[in-house]
């Protein structure tokens, strides 16, 4: 580290949205040092699901969704084979008139604004996808939205910004941030103008105060059943589940991957710090993945695990200065649109670095908003 | 949702083969009763498959075991998850079931060492135990000419069990070098009853050569034979045949002793001088808890069941070997010295860790490539990285491998510790406690 | 335990004794590669005891089911990769399938 002159950016735990600042910052000719505590994309990233999704429950979230998608499919043709980028389309699906109704109202917002969106009656949705039980009421296809594998995307993007000077440490964990230094470990100190802390749920320990809290997920991956379900499937109410506090939530949330397996979430719960998997809360989530594809019930289960979200109060994630610490920017605080909002953050990250205008306001998502509120 | 169908007992066995069935009679015999779990389609476990239809005269008094009226054998069960101490679920072709259960004595045995080399993933290539469990279960073998490769006296049961089934063993090659593998012959004095047996495999496989210092280096298809290519380390030369049976040893199948909880050294389940693991409540008997071949796991499995039962009927009280019945003590002691000296003689050389090519598959279920993960860092990284071990196998047969090749360790598991439909999984999350009636079975 | 029990492999009637394995079946019907991997290669079963995986084939229209550890019953329908089950996705842009040793 003494040969090179020091960075003018520290970026603090490299999942997707670390990896994904560290490689624009250095795209941007920002010299960039990266200290993840253990495996690149080997936490929350890891463990999710790759969806990229524009969701749309409110403005600020819509915004920074269908940024970061549209910066997903401009990068898709680059990405290594491993990542696996394909684009299912989300169906969400109503099951009765009420959703139905949400549905094309969804349907007419989100075409207001740019997005392909299609709505479904029972029977197009029964040819859509017909795996799915009898007796729905139709659905809302989103056709662009994409579904990718993050733990290939990851390392990809620090070599990407290795070949742009960047300094990557895996098993490299920062003990404390003191000022602008990034004291390590073993002792070792990294100085910096900015550093950016991507540490996911874990944010708290390293900057006490941070309004994240750990949301646990659970997800079953089955073996290879091709065409068994075309599109990523979704209920409805998954909003009110990823956007209500409540201390636990299942919703139906299956996904195709390209190895014709399919992935099965999923769950939230607070206020557990408990990483084994929960056979209680996997038995709900696949219930109610059962009563949506009665079919799910005969296909085998490979593996199934946890993962730690990022929620924050709001929402809304955490993506700016952290008040009272000058230089400290959090990037974190994604909960459940971390893969999907990894680039739109990385932007965001670096037009504050650079001091740049952004392609959306930042407002919504400076920490300084939640600053003395308890998490 | 309505509860899934349950079973209660006092002793619950996972695995019938000989630790297991000794397990099972030991408790039944001390009061118990016993549930006895084991994933093929019929007892025996690996050594003694079909034996019940083959009438195989040394295990019949074991899997009498299974006449026992405090004994029930459900077979075809897989154990895939554990939801409280003392409650674990298993799944049949019918679907799922919870066993409750005061203690428990895991008998999960071993597996193969499958080594990658060019060619070992083609059609007609399979292990060698694997092979013998084929011809158990009806494959025809009669007239077609195998060789049979890889390490261990293993080999030589093998090599008898597809001869007796008319097939034609064109030779044995045991890696070991010819040193080793006499000085250990030379040692059997120590074990007469072992003396006797290998002297008895010489005997019925008269005509096969046996070469030791010999492995093989790659298998090649044709349109309906293979051609070996094995070495000596001084020349190669080819063998045609019909059918190549190949392992290098045995990995102990810890994975359901780790859903409980034990604490697993060396790659085997750590216990006392008791069989205990370090779950409390939890047993283990046989390969899993250290690879010393069958009088090791007939006696650790007779100590475990009468230890599980002790423990019920008095509660625990320490480590000891108090009331244990002394010859089957010094049974077991005799016979894990004997597994030591046959671990000492067939370690495995590092010639076979340079048979592997760039493009040789290490991960079958994924086809990953020895390429793809000489660079990588460790066995987690691996998987994320490259998909290997994330196939149906959950990593058993390239964890293994990659041990081997790289040194690297596999993590802990998580349920289902097999792969298991998915209504399966979801009855794991809805057992009443054991007490409250569900369906009985 | 003298009985035979008949069952269809890709739709050929064949006859084992009653116990022997989907696996010996298939077997008796000629058939080496009971499934192929997912760049296409085809495989037969290595391990024997329903830890490799490499035996699955699909039984009665369920796919994925281990061949070496189902015993054969009456009326049986065994499909293996002739007849194209299951249908096994290639993992996206990748290689050909090779068929040599590999």
């Amino acid at each position: 580290m003494s040969s090179s002159p020091s960075p003018e950016a520290v970026v603090v735990g490299a999942g997707i949205v670390g990896a994904a600042c560290a490689w624009e910052l250095a795209r941007a000719g920002v010299r960039v040092a990266v200290l993840e505590a253990g495996l690149a994309g080997g936490g929350a990233t890891a463990a999710g699901m790759g969806h990229v999704v524009v969701l749309d429950d409110n403005e600020p979230e819509f915004r920074i969704a269908k940024l970061s998608h549209d910066l997903w499919d401009a990068l898709a043709p680059a990405l290594p084979e491993g990542a696996e980028f394909s684009r299912p389309g989300t169906l969400w699906v109503a099951v009765d008139g009420e959703e139905l109704e949400a549905a094309a109202r969804r349907c007419a917002a989100y075409r207001a604004r740019g997005v392909a969106a299609e709505e479904l009656d029972a029977q197009q949705l029964a040819e859509a996808e017909p795996a799915l039980r009898e007796g729905l009421a139709g659905g809302l296809l989103v056709p662009e939205d994409a579904v990718v594998y993050p733990p290939c995307v990851v390392p990809w993007l620090l070599d990407e910004a290795r070949r742009r000077g960047a300094q990557v440490e895996e098993g490299r964990r920062v003990a404390a941030i003191e000022g602008r230094v990034a004291r390590c470990d073993d002792g070792s100190r990294r100085e910096a103008r900015w550093i950016v802390l991507a540490t996911g749920a874990c944010a708290p320990e390293l900057v006490p105060g941070v309004p994240v809290r750990r949301r646990k997920g659970h997800l079953v991956i089955t073996d290879r059943y091709p065409g068994f379900v075309r599109h990523q499937l979704v209920e409805l109410g998954y909003l009110k589940s990823a956007h209500a506090l409540a201390s636990e939530s299942v919703a139906f949330n299956v996904q195709p991957r390209p190895t014709g397996q399919l992935l099965v979430g999923s769950s939230r719960q607070l206020g557990v710090d408990d990483d084994a998997v929960d056979h209680r809360m996997l038995s709900r989530m696949l219930r109610r993945a059962q009563e949506y594809i009665p079919g799910l019930a005969r296909l085998h289960a490979l593996r199934a695990w946890t993962g730690f979200r990022a929620a924050t109060p709001d929402g809304q994630p955490l993506i700016g200065p952290w008040p009272g610490h000058d230089g400290l920017l959090l990037a974190t605080g994604h909960e459940g649109l971390g893969i999907t909002t990894a680039f739109g953050t990385a932007r965001l990250i670096a037009d504050l670095v650079l001091e740049r205008a952004s392609p959306i306001p930042r407002e919504p998502y400076l920490p300084a908003r939640l600053r003395g509120s308890v998490p | 949702m309505s509860a899934p169908a349950s079973v209660s007992c006092d002793v619950l066995v996972v695995g019938a083969g000989p630790a297991g069935l000794a397990a099972a009679g030991a408790a039944a015999g001390a009061g118990c009763r016993v549930v006895v779990l084991d994933d093929n389609p019929g007892p025996g476990g690996q050594l003694w498959r079909g034996a019940v239809s083959s009438h195989e005269r040394v295990a019949a008094p074991w899997l009498a075991a299974l006449e026992h009226p405090a004994v029930r054998l459900i077979a075809g069960a897989r154990v895939f998850a554990r939801t409280a101490p003392g409650t674990a679920l298993a799944e049949t072709a019918d679907g799922a079931f919870a066993v409750h259960h005061a203690r428990a004595v895991l008998c999960p045995g071993a597996r193969e060492l499958f080594v990658p080399f060019p060619g070992w993933t083609l059609p007609g290539v399979s292990g060698a135990g694997g092979l013998s469990a084929l011809v158990k279960s009806g494959t025809a073998v009669a007239g077609q000419r195998v060789v049979v490769a890889g390490s261990g006296p293993l080999l030589f049961a093998v090599a008898r069990e597809l001869k007796r089934h008319g097939a034609r063993v064109l030779l044995i090659a045991e890696q070991a070098p010819r040193a080793r593998v006499m000085r250990f012959a030379a040692s059997l004095f120590a074990w007469p009853a072992k003396l006797a047996d290998a002297a008895a495999h010489r005997a019925a496989l008269l005509g096969t050569p046996y070469r030791l210092g010999t492995w093989p280096v790659e298998a090649r298809g044709g349109d309906s034979s293979l051609a070996v290519r094995l070495t000596n380390g001084r020349r190669e030369w080819d063998v045609a045949c019909d059918r190549l049976a190949c392992a290098f040893g045995l990995v102990a199948n810890t994975e359901p002793a780790r859903l409980f909880g034990c604490a697993i050294g060396g790659g085997v389940v750590a216990v006392d001088a008791r069989q205990e693991t370090t779950a409390p409540g939890v047993f283990a008997a046989g390969e899993a808890a250290g690879l010393a071949g069958l009088d090791a796991a007939l006696a650790e499995g007779v100590i475990a069941g009468l230890a599980a039962a002790e423990g019920h009927a008095h509660g625990a009280d320490g480590a000891t070997e108090t009331g244990l019945p002394a010859p089957v003590l010094r049974d077991r002691t005799r016979a894990r010295a004997f597994g030591r000296a046959m671990a000492q003689a067939f370690a495995l050389r590092d010639d076979l860790r340079a048979l592997a090519r760039p493009d040789t598959v290490v991960c079958r279920c994924e086809d990953v490539a020895h390429a793809a993960l000489a660079g990588q860092p460790g066995w987690r990284a691996a998987r994320l990285r490259t998909r290997c071990g994330m196939g149906p196998c959950q990593g058993r047969v390239c964890g293994a491998a990659t041990e081997f090749l790289f040194g690297w360790g596999v993590d802990s598991v998580r349920p289902p510790v097999v792969p298991v439909r998915l209504d399966s999984l979801s009855a794991a999350g809805e057992i009443p406690p054991a007490g409250v009636e569900g369906p009985t079975r | 335990m003298s009985g035979r029990v008949t069952l269809t492999v890709d739709g050929r009637a064949i006859g084992v004794a009653a116990g022997a394995s989907v696996a010996a079946a298939i077997a008796a019907a000629g058939i080496a590669v009971f499934r192929h991997s997912v760049t296409g290669a085809g495989r037969g079963p290595l391990c024997g005891m329903g830890i490799c995986h490499e035996c699955r084939v699909t039984i009665d229209g369920e796919p994925h089911r281990l061949a070496c550890q189902t015993a054969c019953a009456e009326g049986m329908r065994v499909e293996t990769a002739a007849s194209g089950a299951p249908a096994v996705a290639s993992r996206g842009p990748g290689p050909a399938p090779r068929r040599d040793s590999r």
